[in-house]
């Protein structure tokens, strides 16, 4: 499962495939503290959701979705992402938001796309 | 129950956001008469050194499910603040009197636009509303004037509360320099003054139709923010004579549902509005300044024309990158474009339907039900368009926007309307969030269309009033906290008028 997950993330966010070992523990404890204080249902949830994706990626091109090569896994998010059910969409939509939350939530992160609010302001950027 | 957990309390109010703030403040004077009057409040009370402006933290302190309450069907996030000062905490101190076209729509009976209009300029002179100097307005927001105007649209500049803003951006965040006049800063700390009591982590679970509340205080958790809560942990009978619900659009129609109250209200969490709200972001070719500054301090209002506003924002990484549509490299290519950003938000101006209402669960918990109309749907696409023509007026050179594919670069802004249309805003695709929740306990003239009247007395039980957002009975279009303090203000007058004697006495 830690493999398909990070599969997925690497596919949401490909800069996330150069994480080294820390940004990787980072970005873990975020999700699983954001799911900590969720409901279990939700947490179960997730789970199947991630079964899904490998499931269609077996089907579709007869290869768990870790196998897949960045394209392919793209392209198969992308078809998720759009599907005519609800309950998919808004399944990507929950899996996408938690990676995002989880790599975008590091501090690091916000320093490499160039963040730097502060509280003391224009004081510290004039 | 022991003995010793009830107490008794001549007003209760319950929530300290722009609406119970404003009564807590308001009823301060019976206090001076030997009144009791305690606010319970369910989130915590943050010490000024704790807002930190760092985004989980912060969200997981001071939102209601770190920000993520999502509507029934998954498809929209409701953010609204669970703490001292409720969401005035977290508004950008945008303060916008009630158009009268909406008041005059709304057709309440015993409600006039000339009176809410009396009551917000109060309140705006109390909490110092003022235009923002221009040495204080950021890229950002100068870019929104200059695209704007070429594109043909009026901007206006929002009057604002802030007072010594030093340009943190980090207003959603709570400002960490206490500059932004919430009810956490004006109201509440001048009704403690007056002696009326405020006790948060308070969380009222039912209000019996005897008066009674059951309400549960919780411990402080082990390394959470906020001081603990006034009254030791645990649960209380609170009796009071009157009941002032100001919990929220979400909450007081959640509480009223699972309280036993002995009334009839059909339309109890019916008539709830939002106004979805989309982050979309334009790509300049320089940086700007648009994580520092105040981050809303124009508008475009097109809500009477085309059913949207579009506001300047800016917001903070994870937010912004769960905003943006997809994922993978175009999503990531505007991420790390942060510096050169410009950011807009904009809100359509949904309408109460039958169906969009708040509920609860077989736990009492609150369950929001909404689904898009087409008219929303179609309101968000003209609203992006109206945005994406803006951005490019100001020298984006390419746009972010719920569109496939998603990056729209200048040289395509000729093809707008098939670049943009009402089919790519796919509920669950698109993420849409709300932060003006209304109604759920709307006003009017009986139980036939509404729950309270004028003054916010709930029909059939005149000791139990609503003063927040959930009175609205349609939306209002405009950013909504002057209105309710407006509305709280007219309900505080009436208590000051019927609390005779205490109680307890």
């Amino acid at each position: 499962m830690q493999r398909l997950f990070a599969a997925v993330v690497t596919t949401v966010v490909p800069e996330a495939a150069r994480l080294d070992a820390t940004g990787w523990t980072d970005l873990e404890r975020i999700v699983e503290q954001a799911l900590a204080d969720r409901p279990a249902s939700l947490r179960r949830g997730l789970k199947v959701f991630l079964r899904l994706i490998d499931w269609i990626a077996v089907v579709r091109y007869a290869r768990r979705f870790s196998a897949l090569d960045a394209a392919r896994r793209a392209r198969l998010l992308a078809s998720i992402e759009r599907a005519p059910l609800l309950l998919v969409r808004r399944g990507f939509w929950g899996l996408r938001t938690l990676v995002f939350m989880g790599y975008y939530g590091r501090p690091a992160a916000a320093t490499e796309i160039g963040y730097r609010a502060d509280p003391r302001g224009w004081e510290v950027r004039r | 129950m022991s003995e010793a957990a009830e107490r008794r309390y001549d007003v209760v109010i319950i929530g300290s956001g722009a609406g119970g703030g404003t009564v807590a403040q308001e009823l301060a004077p019976l206090v001076r008469d030997g009144r009791r009057v305690v606010v319970l409040e369910k989130g915590p009370r943050l010490g000024d050194a704790e807002f930190t402006g760092r985004e989980l933290e912060m969200a997981a302190a001071l939102y209601a499910d770190t920000g993520g309450f999502l509507t029934a069907d998954g498809t929209m996030t409701l953010a609204f603040a669970s703490v001292y000062g409720g969401s005035t905490v977290v508004y950008t101190g945008t303060s916008l009197t009630a158009p009268e076209r909406v008041i005059r729509r709304w057709s309440v009976p015993g409600l006039d636009h000339a009176d809410i209009v009396t009551r917000s300029e109060r309140f705006a002179a109390q909490n110092g509303v003022h235009l923002l100097e221009d040495s204080l307005i950021n890229d950002n927001n100068r870019l929104f004037v200059e695209g704007g105007r070429k594109a043909g649209f009026r901007v206006e500049q929002f009057p604002v509360n802030v007072q010594g803003c030093r340009g943190s951006s980090l207003c959603n965040l709570g400002c960490p320099n206490q500059a932004k006049q919430g009810t956490n800063r004006v109201q509440l700390p001048r009704a403690e003054r007056e002696g009326v009591e405020v006790v948060t982590r308070a969380e009222v679970i039912r209000i019996g139709g005897d008066r009674s509340l059951l309400v549960r205080v919780a411990a402080r958790p082990p390394g959470a923010k906020g001081g603990p809560a006034e009254w030791p942990p645990g649960e209380y009978r609170v009796r009071a004579r009157t009941v002032v619900c100001a919990a929220g659009a979400i909450g007081t129609p959640a509480l009223l549902l699972r309280s036993a109250l002995p009334a009839r209200l059909p339309q109890l969490g019916h008539g709830f509005t939002c106004h979805p709200a989309l982050v979309l972001v334009g790509e300049h070719p320089r940086d700007i300044t648009n994580d520092v500054g105040h981050p809303k301090s124009y508008f475009v209002d097109r809500a009477a024309e085309d059913g949207f506003v579009l506001e300047t924002c800016m917001y903070f990484p994870f937010v912004t990158a769960k905003s943006l549509t997809g994922f993978g490299a175009s999503h990531s290519a505007m991420m790390r474009a942060f510096p050169r950003l410009q950011m807009i938000l904009l809100l359509a101006c949904d309408r109460a339907v039958p169906g969009n209402r708040v509920g609860v669960d077989r736990a009492g918990r609150p369950v929001v039900h909404y689904r898009f109309t087409p008219e929303t749907l179609k309101a968000l696409a003209r609203g992006t368009r109206a945005a994406v023509r803006i951005f490019f007026a100001a020298g984006a050179r390419r746009v972010h926007v719920p569109a496939d594919p998603p990056l729209i670069t200048a040289s395509e802004a000729d093809r707008l309307d098939a670049r943009v249309a009402a089919r790519h805003f796919l509920p669950g695709r698109v993420s849409i969030s709300a932060a003006h929740l209304m109604g759920g306990c709307g006003m009017g003239g009986s139980t036939a269309d509404s729950v309270t009247d004028a003054w916010g007395r709930v029909h059939g039980l005149p000791w139990l009033r609503v003063a927040d957002a959930s009175l609205f009975p349609d939306s209002l279009e405009i950013n909504p906290y002057l209105t309710i303090m407006a509305l709280a203000d007219r309900v505080a007058e009436c208590v000051r008028a019927e609390v005779r004697e205490p109680v307890n006495a």
